[in-house]
């Protein structure tokens, strides 16, 4: 069978990026990495059980710059993905489709995720006592 | 008109071969997770610094135990109900696609009982 070269259906590189899409796409993004995020939960708990040694050394990977900008794009990963969660819930009760409310949404989830996780991380240096 | 079959009724399945349950337990595992969540950031926020005595004894104290073991149990669920939707989404050849979400399915339960069984070890106190 002889085909030729159809044209496609419209796929995303052709849209614009907006609010609306990139949340969207966050959404899953973030969800994606707080299931990564479990693996180190499960490290941190079995090292709690597996004795100090084992303990000081997840500390340590928590503690260098890297494990710290880790644990900081998860803190955000999971504020907005709980925030935007929240807003999926609403969405499946049949509210909050009109377009400008979408977006009143959007950046609501935005702005409390970043102030969240800020909020996080001072209440955690604070507890260290870095602060 | 109800143009199901009796047994397609009974069954409660549509073309898909699966009713509502997966969407319905991702929005009630997402329910439960809100407090869940959050009680587990102001934990870490709280524990961030803390020696390994300070997070064995903390971890020790049947709230926290028991609360820990909800958040893991459902946070594996949610995560696996979600990774499947995805690979379902991106993973166009068969086999593939079902290979990776039984692999998932299966490493989700495992991981999630190791972690349960340490929660549990250090509750119990050995």
């Amino acid at each position: 069978m002889s085909t030729k070269e159809r044209p496609l259906s419209p796929h995303l590189q052709v849209y614009r990026p907006e609010l609306t899409s990139v949340l969207s796409i966050l959404h899953r993004i973030t969800g994606v990495a707080l299931a990564a995020g479990l693996l180190l939960l499960v490290c941190w708990l079995l090292a709690i059980a597996g004795g100090a040694a084992f303990y000081e050394a997840v500390q340590a990977f928590n503690a260098h710059w890297f494990g710290r900008i880790l644990l900081f794009g998860w803190t955000f990963a999971l504020f907005y993905h709980l925030c935007n969660g929240i807003r999926h819930l609403v969405w499946d009760t049949g509210h909050g489709y009109e377009l400008p409310t979408v977006y009143r949404s959007g950046w609501l989830v935005v702005g409390a995720s970043v102030v969240l996780t800020v909020l996080a991380w001072i209440w955690g240096y604070s507890s260290m006592g870095a602060l | 008109m109800d143009r199901r079959t009796p047994l397609g009724r009974v069954r409660g399945l549509g073309s898909a071969k699966e009713g509502t349950e997966h969407f319905w337990a991702q929005r009630v595992t997402a329910i439960a997770l809100i407090p869940l969540a959050l009680w587990f950031v102001a934990s870490l926020a709280t524990y961030t610094g803390a020696d390994h005595a300070t997070a064995k004894a903390w971890l020790a104290e049947p709230f926290t135990a028991i609360v820990m073991i909800l958040l893991v149990a459902i946070g594996f669920h949610h995560a696996q109900l979600g990774i499947q939707v995805v690979i379902e989404d991106y993973v166009s050849t068969e086999w593939i696609k079902v290979f990776s979400i039984i692999v998932v399915k299966l490493a989700a339960v495992a991981l999630a009982v190791a972690a349960i069984f340490s929660v549990l070890k250090i509750a119990f106190g050995s």
